[in-house]
């Protein structure tokens, strides 16, 4: 019987076969702690006089959440973070250096690893074909101290996803149809397998997206192969020599196959409070929107921004939407510098913050007031994630944000979008059908199956 | 182990933002105070009213959402003996094994605001002190049974110098 790439993974690791549904002791590869979770853990270990981690260089404190500290309760959690980092000799992303999740995939994790991070959100890792999931303190706790931990092998659902993105539709918008699909808790402790020749042929930013949120489906990670494209980001990154193929085996057994077109998909929109209430862009356009967030580790790639910067360029933002934008790194915070795009957004009267998770998490740099409705690229709408629960949070791709940005309520981007330069950039998006023909026909794209195990 | 209390009753979909909001970020190092404000965007008076031994009673996809071990680690401060829900999330659900705090999976539609539970452990069983009915509810994985009665992850590894998972 052939394995899915959960298994295939987790096998290497124990140097046997397995299958969904055992229980496994495994090696770890990497280990991921945030300025929220690493205190607890490191107070965890601390009370089994195990202060110390399993490899120094496989280790790695990020300062993101709260960064800089805007408070001294913050500042002593990261003088305490620091301090353990020191004397272990583990690896530490201070302040500016941005968010996990993106520079744990641009210079720690390699295809085939098991990455486990105190941060639901370690599942990004997924796009590189690691088995990259999210645990609490006390199992990252022992996991970088002992350089285990333990697992059930996941069921694994395949999604399927073909065709070629419309002109004005991302991966964003296809990671937002999915979920309303599979609903908040429908891959709960599953594992999903992103494939199809759209994932084959699709860039690794997009990619990270894609594997960001499987976590909002429930899911344990987000899975890619291992393939060319996996090969060129690495050796972009310098690590070339990490890169190997990793591919299920032709006749692995899932437990639910889900098929979605995204030639007939139209921009999506998550309405507030849960990720799945996922809708058509057009049932929420003309809702005003007082902020636009536009970053994470959802969507704060160049790429990302770059969207936004070719929509916005120029234009006037709408006098009653503030706009605030983190890069989701320094490498990308420096990239954005030299492109001009920073400059633009600052002129457009953007709001520009160091690369952290910010407002995302509610802690500062952009905490809503009552009433207010916000857009953002995040990957979690849930009542008070920005710090308060009386606000709305509404969740979609850049492009959504940066119409939204000009006109002060929800906008289709299809109204403001470049189009030549998106053609040259984005070869597969030549054929973009016109506004209309591609607007009406985004709920009749799912096709599911289900197989017995 | 015999747990006795009453019922609080929640919706579907209680994310981790409610149970421990993200406002409260800088409590994270002060668990008693951060303790005082758990459940607050769900229940404003929850912290202020629960009795030690008390139930949280939740519906589909408890503690969705982010990894913070707080969540389960300030509803165990705040006395709650156990968690009952239809469905968690998986991150939540090993965090509060970790912590000690146990978690039942069970048809919460038959529970009400107010009702008197007993719930024994070992047996698997909720008796509904008010109604006078009986609910099962799912048993853990052996390797959980084992964090649990060790009364945690941390004690857990005290004890057996590693996992132990049958």
């Amino acid at each position: 019987m052939g394995q899915t790439l959960a298994e295939k993974i987790i096998s290497e690791h124990v140097n046997r076969k397995v299958t969904a549904g055992e229980t496994v002791l495994t090696p770890v590869d990497l280990c991921l702690l945030q300025d929220g979770t690493a205190p607890l853990a490191i107070r965890q270990i601390s009370k089994l006089g195990l202060e110390k981690v399993f490899n120094p260089k496989r280790v790695v404190f990020f300062i993101d959440h709260a960064s800089p500290s805007p408070r001294k309760e913050l500042s002593n959690d990261h003088a305490f973070i620091r301090e353990f980092a020191k004397k272990t000799g583990a690896q530490l992303s201070d302040i500016g250096g941005g968010i996990s999740h993106q520079v744990i995939n641009e210079f720690y994790v390699n295809p085939g690893d098991i990455l486990i991070g105190a941060d639901s959100h370690t599942c990004t890792g997924g796009a590189l074909c690691a088995f990259a999931t999210g645990m609490g303190s006390s199992d990252v706790a022992i996991g970088m101290a002992l350089g285990k931990t333990w697992f059930r092998i996941p069921e694994t659902y395949r999604i399927v996803v073909k065709g070629e993105f419309p002109f004005g539709v991302y991966a964003k918008d296809l990671i937002l149809y999915l979920i309303g699909i599979i609903g908040a808790d429908g891959a709960t402790y599953k594992a999903l397998e992103f494939c199809g020749d759209t994932i084959e042929k699709m860039p690794m930013h997009d990619r990270l997206t894609l594997s960001n949120m499987a976590v909002e489906s429930g899911a344990k990670v987000g899975l890619i192969a291992a393939d060319k494209t996996t090969r060129k980001f690495l050796q972009k990154m310098g690590r070339g020599n990490k890169y190997r193929e990793i591919r299920p085996d032709s006749d692995a057994v899932y437990e639910r196959v889900i098929e979605i077109d995204v030639s007939k998909l139209e921009p999506q929109i998550s309405f507030p409070h849960t990720v799945d209430n996922t809708k058509p862009l057009s049932q929420a356009n003309g809702t005003r929107i007082q902020q636009v967030f536009l970053g994470t580790c959802t969507n704060g790639r160049l790429e990302d921004l770059e969207i936004f910067y070719n929509i916005i360029k120029g234009k006037k933002r709408n006098p009653q939407t503030r706009v605030i934008i983190t890069p989701a790194s320094r490498t990308i915070y420096m990239q954005a510098a030299e492109r001009g795009y920073l400059t633009e957004f600052v002129r457009f009267g953007a709001e520009v913050l160091m690369p952290g998770c910010g407002p995302c998490v509610g802690v500062h740099g952009g905490i809503p007031s009552d009433g207010e409705n916000i857009l953002s690229t995040m990957n979690r709408n849930f009542k008070g994630r920005m710090g308060n629960p009386e606000s709305f949070i509404y969740l979609a791709s850049p492009a959504v944000c940066a119409a939204t940005a000009l006109k002060g309520e929800v906008a289709d981007p299809r109204e403001f979008l470049p189009r030549a330069k998106h053609t040259k950039r984005s070869p597969a998006r030549k054929s973009a059908t016109s506004k209309s023909k591609a607007k009406s026909k985004g709920s009749k794209t799912k096709k599911i199956k289900k197989r017995k195990r | 182990m015999l747990l006795k209390g009453k019922v609080w009753k929640f919706g579907d979909d209680i994310s981790t933002d409610l149970i421990a909001p993200g406002r409260f970020y800088h409590l994270r190092s002060q668990l008693n105070e951060f303790a005082k404000h758990v459940m607050e965007d769900a229940d404003p008076s929850f912290a202020s009213k629960v009795q030690p031994g008390d139930f949280i009673v939740g519906g589909k996809n408890f503690g969705l959402g982010s990894s913070r071990e707080h969540a389960p680690l300030i509803i165990k401060m705040a006395g709650v003996s156990a968690v009952m829900a239809k469905s968690f999330a998986r991150i939540f659900y090993r965090n509060a094994i970790n912590v000690g705090l146990p978690v039942l999976i069970c048809d919460t539609d038959q529970l009400e605001a107010g009702e008197e539970l007993e719930v024994d452990l070992e047996k698997g069983l909720i008796r509904n002190l008010n109604k006078g009915i009986t609910l099962d509810f799912k048993p853990l994985p052996k390797v959980m049974i084992n964090i649990l009665e060790d009364g945690g992850l941390v004690a857990h590894i005290e004890k057996h110098k590693d996992f132990k998972l049958d």
